[in-house]
This record gives structure tokens, sequence and C-alpha cells, in this order.
């Protein structure tokens, strides 16, 4: 297709050489397939897996604890037992949960990579990764939780939690007023992917 | 080990799981997790024996002192016990 309006700032196509660690992942890659070990639809089908996993699932959790408190109190005991139950594949996850109340806020931040609870949120936004959201939010927390239009009142505490290790986090946003009567599913479609990273309140 | 703990303020090189940020403050023990494998090593495909791992809280005024943005804040971050010494 020919191209002729007016110059505008384009993203180059990556046809720069391999890096070295692409490199690797091919050879690794296509020697187990050549090996039969896996196959490339094995692989294909891994990465629909990956890219498949939602917020949705952890919307599932948060819509339970809201509506069972003795499942929130086992999901606040054994994050990783609790989600099991309701058939979410914990795999190797091991979670913790955090109850967002009237006097405490959480946050959740990974300052040395991007750790994040996969199976419960899907892949990370790409803000939660960025050099500038890892450090200023172990920080200044009120000032970035400002930035995503989330005013604490004065009294309330924040915690910040560091996703320094092998457990990843969960935080169990607070319950949206007048939603009493709503059922379970309703009630799993208003909780949001940045509520229960603590960026937001619901 | 006790409830009140300080991070060693060790700069060792290679794959370490302990903030920088945190290293030299004093905190107190939120929960205490079951043991994983030494990330220390298991990054270098060495045995990795398991070590306990613990929450720890430090106060926003502990780990910014005067550039805290409200000393009361808190943060908490999992720091593998060969890293704690009683404070």
């Amino acid at each position: 297709m020919p191209h002729d309006h007016a110059p505008h700032p384009y993203r180059p196509d990556q046809d720069g050489p391999l890096t070295e660690a692409q490199v690797t992942e091919i050879a690794i890659r296509e020697l187990l397939i050549e090996k039969g070990i896996t196959t490339a639809s094995e692989v294909t089908a891994e990465v629909e897996a990956m890219d498949a996993r939602s917020p949705a699932q952890g919307a599932r959790v948060i819509a339970r604890a809201w509506t069972d408190a003795d499942f929130k109190a086992r999901l606040l005991a054994d994050g990783t037992a609790a989600c099991e139950e309701l058939g979410i594949e914990m795999g190797t996850l091991k979670l913790v949960a955090l109850e967002n109340t009237e006097t405490t806020h959480n946050v959740i931040v990974c300052t040395l990579c991007s750790c994040y609870p996969r199976n419960l949120l899907g892949l990370p936004p790409d803000w939660y990764k960025s050099r500038a959201y890892r450090s200023r939010t172990v920080k200044e927390p009120r000032a970035v939780l400002r930035e995503f239009g989330t005013r604490l009142p004065d009294k309330m505490a924040v915690r910040v939690h560091d996703s320094t290790a092998d457990m990843r986090y969960l935080v169990i946003p607070s319950r949206p007023e007048g939603s009493d009567t709503l059922t379970e599913d309703a009630l799993a479609a208003l909780v949001t992917r940045d509520g229960m990273i603590g960026v937001t309140q619901l | 080990m006790a409830d009140r703990v300080r991070v060693k303020s060790w700069m060792p090189p290679g794959h370490i799981r302990t903030p920088a940020y945190l290293r030299g403050k004093t905190g107190e023990i939120e929960r205490r997790l079951p043991a994983f494998p030494n990330p220390e090593l298991l990054a270098y495909h060495l045995p990795a024996p398991d070590i306990p791992l613990l929450r720890v809280r430090f106060t926003m005024e502990e780990v910014w002192g005067a550039d805290a943005e409200r000393p009361e804040d808190v943060i908490e971050a999992e720091i593998f016990a060969h890293w704690l010494e009683p404070a």
C-alpha cells in the first residue's frame, strides 16, 4: 500500500540481529522439538494458556470472600489453598491475600522485577513493570495512588507490600457500598485488576 | 528469631532477593512463611537448601528517615532468615 501522507513518528520494524538470549531460546526450543521432548503445538498451547489468564479468576476469589466470611478467613490464612478450593490451578504460586479495611489500604509492588500473581490476574500491565512504579511505590505510595485517582482519607494507613521472594500478593478490596443485594457473579464483575493490585479502590 | 530484626547490611554480588533499600534497616516480623530454596544459590543451579522466609514490616520513617512521605505508613517485604539478625 502506498503511504503518502504527512510524516509522523513510527515504530521501526524489529529487523536488528537477534540477541544472544533470543538465539539461545530458539536453539533450545528446536532441540527439544527435534528430540521429541515437546512439540510445536505444545509450545503454542502453553503460550495460549498464558495469554488466556485474566483478572476474572482473581475477581471470582474476591466476590467469594465478600459473600462468605469463612472463605475470607481461609483466604487470609492460606491464600493458595483457598484459591485451589475454587478450582483455580495455582501451580507453584504461593499466595498471600491482604484485606483493605476502613483504616488500612494495601498496595503491591515488586521492586526487584515484576513478580505478579499471573494465575489470578493474567499478565501484569506495563506500568507495573516500569522503573517509575517500582521505585516510587515504596518511597511515595500516596503520591503514586493519587496519580491513579486514588485519594485516601487522612486517617487511613498505607501498607506497601514489596514482593521480594517466593510469595505473590492479592489485595481484597473493600466491598463497594450499595452492593448488598448483588449476586456473587455480579459482584465479581465489579472487581478490577487495579483494585486487586491496590492502586485503586472500587 | 526475635520479633524485632535488623536486615544485614551486606552488599554481596550476585542474585540477591533482599532489596538494597532495606539493608541495615530494623523492622518487626509480620509473619513467618515456609522455607524456600536459597535463591542466591538456586540462580546458579547450585544445590540450594531451604531457608525460612519471613515477612518483615518496616515503618517509612525507618526506611526513608526525614524524607518519609508519611512516617507511620509501612513497607513489608519477604526476607530470608540468613539476612536477619535480632535487633
